[in-house]
Parts: C-alpha cells; structure tokens; sequence
C-alpha cells in the first residue's frame, strides 16, 4: 500500500473562483501593511539596539520581582519575559531580559550590565547569565538597510532570472507571489507579535528561494504544456500544469514541513521564531504558486506561438525540445 | 539512454566515498579535535620528540586520514564576539604633532620675516599655526608646504601628503584625503595586527579577527568566558613611557606644575607621583618584554631597547644615578625605583608588586606594542559555553527526528524508489558534511536549521525526477524508457528551481554576517550536493537496480 497525498489523477479546476483567492490574497497583504504600520513589528536588538541578557536559575522565574530589581537602575524601557521549552529540565528556569539602547553610538557598558547582574542575583542568588548580546544603535540602523537591501537584491536577482529563463509575464507572476510572501511574512510576524531579528531576515530570503522553487516547477511544466498543446486554452493549460505537478508540491511541501516542524519542536527556544518564520513561508509559498503567481500568469497572458521564436520574446531555450 | 559508462560510474562513486571520508572525522569530534590541537602544540613548540600526553592525544586519530572538522560557531561553542570601531581619526592628530615638531624649528628659523609663531589648539585634526607678520603668510605657508611628500599610495598615485592652506593670519595644515585613506589602512592593518597577536598570546582555538567595511573590526573569540575579558584583552591600549620623577604626594588634586603631570601609582592607594611631562623612553623604542623574577625571586618583566631607546635610556641614567625614576603604563605608575647605577646595554627589569599571571599579561601587552588609535565597541556578544551545548543537543535531536520523519515519508510513498531516495539523502548528508570539512566552514545554530531545510528540500529533486517517471510510465512508456524521460525532463524544473534559491543563499552570504552567513553556506552547499546526488547518485542506483532486475514494469 503506497501512502498517497494526492489521488493519481486530478483535474481541479484552480481558476473557476481565481478573483475570490486574488482577492483573499490582496486582502491579507492589506491586512499585513495595515498591520506593520499601527502594530509595527516587535524588533530584536539586532535591528533596534540595546541589550538581551538570558538568565537561568533553579528558582522560578518571577518577572515583577525582576522587573522590581531592575527599576532603581533606571536603564529606560526594559523587558522581561520568561522563556518554555520542552528541553529544559524540570528546575531549568530561562527568562529574557531585554534593555533599551543606551545613549551614545556604543554597546551598553561593562558597568551597566555588572549592576543588572547583580540586581538579578540579590532578587535570586543562584541565577546565572548563559547570554549577554549588546548591538550599539549605530549597528543597529546599518543593519535594518543591508536587511532591506538583501531581501530587495534577492527579489531583483530573481525577477532578472526568471525573466532570461522564461518571458517577463512569467518574471511578473513570479515577484507579485514572492513580495505577497514577503509581506504576508512581516504581517504574521507583527501581529503576533515575534521577535523580528536578523535570523528572520534569513528566513525571509529563504522563503523567497523555497517559494519561488515552488512556482518555477510549476512554470516550467506550463512551458513545456503550452509547446505540447499549442490549440489549448491558457487557463486550461495553467490547470493540467498544476495539477499535473500537483502530487510533487505536496510531497515536497510536507517533507520539508516534517522537518521543519521538528526543528520547531526540538530545536530549542533561540531559533523558534526563524523556524516559525519558515514554516509560514512554506505554506504560504505553496499556496502562492498556484493561486498568486499562476493566476496572475493567466491575467497577464502569454504568447502563445513558441513555432516562430522571435528576437524579442524570451525563447532562449524553447528551441531545445521542438 | 540508461547507459551509464563505467568512467562516469566510477567517477561518480569516487567523489561519494570522498565526501563521505571527509565527512568521517565529524563523528569523531572529540578524538579528532585532540588530535589537532596536539599536532598544532607540537608545530608551534618546534620540538622534535612531542611529549608522552601530545603523542597520545596524535595517536587518538590515524595521520592518513583527513582530520578537517565542521567548526563549531560562538552560538554553539560559546565565546566572545565583538565589533570595534577603530576611531581613525586619532592617528590625524598624532600626525599633526609630529608635524608641528618639523614646523616649528623651520618658521622659527625664518622668524624674521614671519614673526611671532604660535600654535593654535583644535580638535579637527588640523594643525593651525598663527604668525605675527600677517604680509608674510604666503611665504611661511610655502615654507610649510616644502614639508609635504608623496603620498606612497596606489591610488593616490601624484597627490602629497599635506595640504596647506591660508586663512587671515593663520597656517591651517591638514593631511590631504588620499593620506587619510592610506593612513586609514594603515591604521586598522596595524590594529588588526596587534589585536591578533595579544589574542593569540592566550592561546585560545581559532579566533576570528577580520576587517569589515572602512574602520571597523570584528573579533570573535570560542572558548572566552566573555566579551568584557576580550575587552580587556585588547582594548588596554599599553602605552608603556620612562618618566622622570619630580615628587611624591597623597594629595591627588596637587597642581603638578608646569610641564609636569600627576599619575596615580597602581599598587599604592592614595600615592600620587609628579613626573615630567616628556618620557624619556616610550614604550615603542621596546623590542622584548618578558615575564622574569628579580633577585629576591618575585616576578618581575625583563624588556630591552633598541639601539636608539638604549642610547637615550643609558645617556639619561648615567646623568641620574641616585634620582628615582617612574615606570608608567597607561598614565598609572607601576613602579619608581632609584637609579642605582648607568644602564647601558638598553635592557632593564620592571619590578612592582605584581602576580605571575599579571607579570606575563604586562609582557605581552609590552610586546604587543600599544594600538594606533582607540577602539569603540559597538556590538558584543556572550554566548555561555552551557547554552551552546544545549544548542547542539537540541539541533541533533532536531536533525535526527527531522530526518527519520523524511525517510518514513519518502519510503511509503514512493516504495523502493523511496528507498533509494533516501540513501541518496543520506549520502547527501553525508557529503554536505564532507564539504563543510574540507572548505573549513562554520557551522551556527541557523547553519543546522540550513541542514534540516535542505533534507527536506533535498528529496525534490528526487520527487520531480520520480513524479515524471510516474507519469511516463502511466503514458504507456516502457519502464527503461519512463526512467529515461524522467530524467530527461525533470532536469530543466530542477535546475531552475536550484539555480534560483542557490542565488538567494548567494546574496545572503554577501550580505550577511555572522549566524546569517552560516546559514547561507549550509543551504547553498546543500543544494549542490543534494542536485549532485538527485542527478548523478540516485540515477546510478536506479539504473544498477535496472539492469540487475530489468522489470516488466514499474512501481514508482
């Protein structure tokens, strides 16, 4: 008995409801801007500056007792969370605490963080301090541009590829799903509230490979259909294409999720949030190939006559198989 | 056409078995681990015969085999990180001094035509010069300008090294931007230098110290308890000078005097020392500092001049006998003996109330030499040595479960040919390892989260190649023919899809840093292996398999 996702053959109509799913698509990334702008995103020191230090201690964690410690030393805003996860032993207490960035272009000073440690420990003698991170806010703001930066070049990199491989409706289809990713990403990320750091950034990008590996099999099987069947309809083509690369999708999309979801289980607490970020992108990606990137294909249409390649049109490589 | 030809199938099993032989040390960390630091003691000590527990620790793993090893990154071993901002500017102002010193004596010479010479202070890194006779700047501002030379720059190529201006009665020299820029160099090269060699004094496993961008330095350090202990390893800045002693005093708000300054003593609470404000020697003229005990056998550095600090150190001593003399080490003086007798040979003994341990930090810092010009810091990073570990424990349990849920899934869905897509993942895991190793990467706490993505990514490849196969066979393709088209076919969705995350890991190794960039090499790499053995490896089993069985028709 083989264990199937998909039943062998499916002729899904994809498109019959596409404004309905455009639609659903266009209201999340309203939804996700909206989002971003009167939420805003819960930003990590990497990107803000100031200060994290992890405490463990055998006594259970009590952030007002923490919070009442810290007070007096008058570090602005500061604050504190207590940290699960299913690794840490019984007595293993972890919490975060976290300090706005102090004055200056420089990390916070020995001094400061001496007198939080010692504020800590007469609140809980044994407490000990597994991490001190401290970004300057000079850091902080170049690092938010090359963030920027990486996620724009990583986009502009693809729509240029996608565009030499294929034609620039393909190029198109492909970059509208991938920034709907993108966005999608940033608006989960600030409504719930997750701490947005540099790893998030390198789920972001990974999102925008793993997505875009979706949404090329899918194109590149619709290449090679509108070749074969060149009298067809383009919605019925994209719907064989999906379908017919619909049983891979799903394989790749849930074998990837098994170990992401590992990951996100057993992992650890310190990359919970990037591994979050990526599992999201996965399902959004999957979802995006088919009902963003496709169905913006179909809107935008394509030329259809691959018989005659002229200078023009993106046939590089159409000539390989006729 | 399933023909494979041997060349191919042999070349194909050779890179596998040496991917998987580089990857053979990782399961040996320990071992292996012990077996480089001896072979690495044994190099540095030059010694022929290494000791009982170096030789030991050599024999822990056989000499033929590769001994390269994943680095473990900070997250996962621990250590300090920081990021310095080297202030550049600094060294301007020690330039304009110097400069000052060959001003003076050539306007003073000409003081005649210009008159009163005075030095105006700034803080821009300028050097301003007022004269009395305001007719005569432009000659005194060309005499100034003699002073400048070439700079010895690539790309300053014609340009020299100061400009000189005019402004009412004022000189106003400063160094042109082509300077700037070959003095910056030089600056952070010196500075990389010297951080290099005081981290590598402590001996600690392989350090990260790196320029990055125009001024700035990163330094990360496995193994260190924190970075406030790097800070203190290398931002000491170590400006060592001989000053003569004017008086002593307990009174630490005392004016000092004209040309006198007033320093604490390091080892005496509320001991103040009034020393001449010009050294006699400084540290720079040093050219060995060693840890040493003095004649009552309590520690003591033992340093030595150059010719021209033995010259000025002897002269000044043998007019001194009888005077007390300060040692002074960053404006704190750590000892003021009486000069007994000349010293001529240039080599001498620092004597204070000092430990072992701070008797061999203070050579090294002497030997060191101080830094061109001081250091911000504005990031810094502590990771626990704890918290590592229990990284790496949960990224294994993580991988494990992640990679037994994979091979589960891949075998009930695709029957044999899953089987066989899942040695291929292994041996792709393998390999991944394998190159790690041998370019030497560093692996992070993301840098497994790249490993984990990439098994699940992995069996893409093999799911397109499969799925295609399917297809042809369900075509009414017989199954030599299928196996052969979906190969065929699959081949331009596969590489197209890699093609475009390979260039996302791309641009996150240019613009990344850090934990970001071990990401990025993991995936990176990943994809290519795992390309090399959905393409190459698993084509291999599936045709040996073939032409064992041959048949009739295909379960895929």
């Amino acid at each position: 008995m083989r264990l199937r996702l998909v039943p062998k053959e499916t002729s899904w109509d994809f498109f019959s409801r596409s404004k309905l799913t455009l639609g659903f698509s266009g209201l999340l990334v309203v939804a996700s801007i909206i989002a971003f702008f009167v939420i805003g995103l819960n930003f990590g020191i990497d990107f803000r500056g100031g200060t994290t230090i992890r405490t463990e201690s055998t006594q259970a964690v009590d952030v007002g007792e923490y919070r009442d410690a810290l007070a007096p030393l008058g570090l602005g805003d500061v604050s504190i969370s207590e940290v699960f996860d299913p690794n840490f032993g019984p007595d293993q207490n972890v919490a975060m605490v976290r300090i706005q960035a102090q004055d200056g272009d420089q990390a916070i000073s020995v001094e400061t963080i001496r007198a939080v440690e010692d504020a800590l420990q007469t609140v809980d003698p044994d407490i000990t301090f597994p991490s001190v991170e401290s970004v300057g806010p000079k850091v902080s703001g170049e690092l938010i541009w090359t963030a920027v930066e990486a996620v724009l070049a990583a986009i502009a990199t693809v729509l240029i590829y996608i565009w030499l491989r294929f034609e620039w409706q393909f190029s198109l289809g492909a970059v509208i799903a991938l920034v709907h990713d993108v966005v999608l990403t940033i608006g989960v990320f600030s409504i719930l509230q997750i701490q947005f750091d540099l790893a998030i950034i390198a789920a972001l990008l990974t999102i925008v490979g793993y997505s875009l590996n979706d949404t090329v099999v899918v194109f590149d099987r619709v290449r090679e259909n509108l070749r074969r069947y060149k009298k067809l309809e383009l919605q019925e083509v994209l719907n064989l294409s999906i379908n017919e690369t619909l049983s891979r999708t799903v394989m790749t999309s849930v074998t990837t999720l098994i170990a992401l979801i590992a990951l996100f289980i057993l992992g650890g607490d310190v990359i919970r949030g990037f591994v979050f970020a990526m599992i999201w992108g996965v399902v959004v990606g999957s979802y995006s190939s088919v009902f963003v990137a496709s169905a913006i294909l179909l809107r935008l249409g394509v030329k259809r006559d691959w018989s005659k390649p002229d200078a023009e049109a993106g046939t590089q490589f159409g000539s390989a198989e006729s | 056409m399933l023909n494979i030809s041997i060349f191919k199938r042999v070349v194909i099993i050779l890179v596998v078995v040496a991917g998987l032989v580089y990857a053979l040390p990782n399961l040996f960390y320990g071992q292996v681990e012990r077996h480089n630091d001896a072979a690495a003691a044994i190099e540095l000590s030059g010694a022929e015969t290494p000791t009982p527990e170096q030789e030991a620790d050599l024999s822990a793993w056989p000499e033929w085999l590769p001994s390269g090893l994943v680095n473990l990154g900070l997250d996962l071993r621990g250590g300090a990180h920081l990021l310095a901002e080297v202030q550049v500017e600094d060294v301007y102002e020690a330039r304009m001094d110097a400069l000052w010193q060959e001003v003076f004596p050539i306007l003073r010479e000409a003081r005649s035509v210009v008159g009163t010479i005075r030095r105006v202070p700034t803080d821009d890194g300028t050097l301003r010069v007022r004269i009395g006779n305001t007719e005569a700047i432009d000659d005194a501002a060309e005499l100034v300008r003699q002073l400048a030379q070439p700079v010895t720059s690539l790309t300053g190529a014609g340009a020299t090294d100061i400009e000189v201006a005019v402004e009412g009665s004022e000189i106003v020299a400063q160094l042109s931007d082509a300077e700037k820029l070959a003095t910056d160099d030089r600056t952070i090269q010196q500075s990389l230098e010297i951080i290099r060699r005081r981290v590598d004094e402590v001996g600690t496993r392989e350090p990260t110290i790196q320029r990055q961008g125009e001024d700035r330095v990163l330094i990360q350090v496995p193994g260190l308890g924190s970075a406030d202990e790097l800070k203190a390893l290398i931002g000491t800045t170590a400006q060592l000078t001989f000053q003569p002693v004017v008086g002593r005093t307990s009174d630490a708000d005392q004016a000092p005097g004209p040309n006198n300054v007033i320093y604490p003593s390091v080892d005496q609470e509320g001991v103040y020392y009034i020393l001449e404000d010009t050294p006699v020697v400084t540290g720079e003229d040093l050219t060995n500092a060693q840890p040493t005990f003095d004649t009552n056998g309590r520690p003591a550095v033992n340093f030595s001049f150059n010719p021209h600090g033995a010259r000025l150190f002897g002269d000044y001593t043998a007019e001194n006998v009888g005077s007390p003399f300060a040692i002074v080490l960053d404006e704190e003086v750590i000892s003021a003996p009486r000069i007994n007798e000349a010293i001529p040979g240039g080599s001498g003994i620092i004597t204070g109330d000092f430990t072992v341990e701070e008797s061999t930090n203070l050579a090294v810092l002497l030997r060191a030499g101080a830094l061109p010009a001081e250091m911000t810091f504005l990031e810094e990073r502590t990771i626990g040595p704890e918290l590592g570990a229990d990284s790496i424990a949960a990224g294994e349990i993580a991988s494990l479960v992640a990679f037994a849920g994979v091979l589960l899934f891949m075998g009930l869905s695709y029957g044999w040919f899953g089987i066989l897509a899942n040695i291929a993942l292994i041996l792709n895991v393998g390999l991944l390892f394998g190159l790690l190793s041998a370019i030497g990467a560093t692996l992070t706490l993301p840098g497994i989260a790249g490993i984990v993505l990439t098994i699940g990514m992995a069996v893409d490849a093999n799911v397109l190649v499969f799925e295609r196969i399917r297809e042809e066979s369900k075509a009414g393709r017989g199954p030599a023919r299928a196996i052969d088209l979906g190969y065929e076919k699959a081949l331009s969705a596969i590489i197209d899809a890699n093609i475009t995350t390979f260039l996302t890991a791309g641009i996150l190794f240019l613009m990344g840093s850090g934990p970001v960039k071990g990401f990025a090499v993991t995936l990176g790499l990943g994809i290519l292996t795992s390309v090399f053995t959905a393409i190459f490896v698993t084509r291999l089993m599936v045709v040996i398999w073939f032409e064992r069985r041959r048949p009739k028709t295909l379960e895929v």
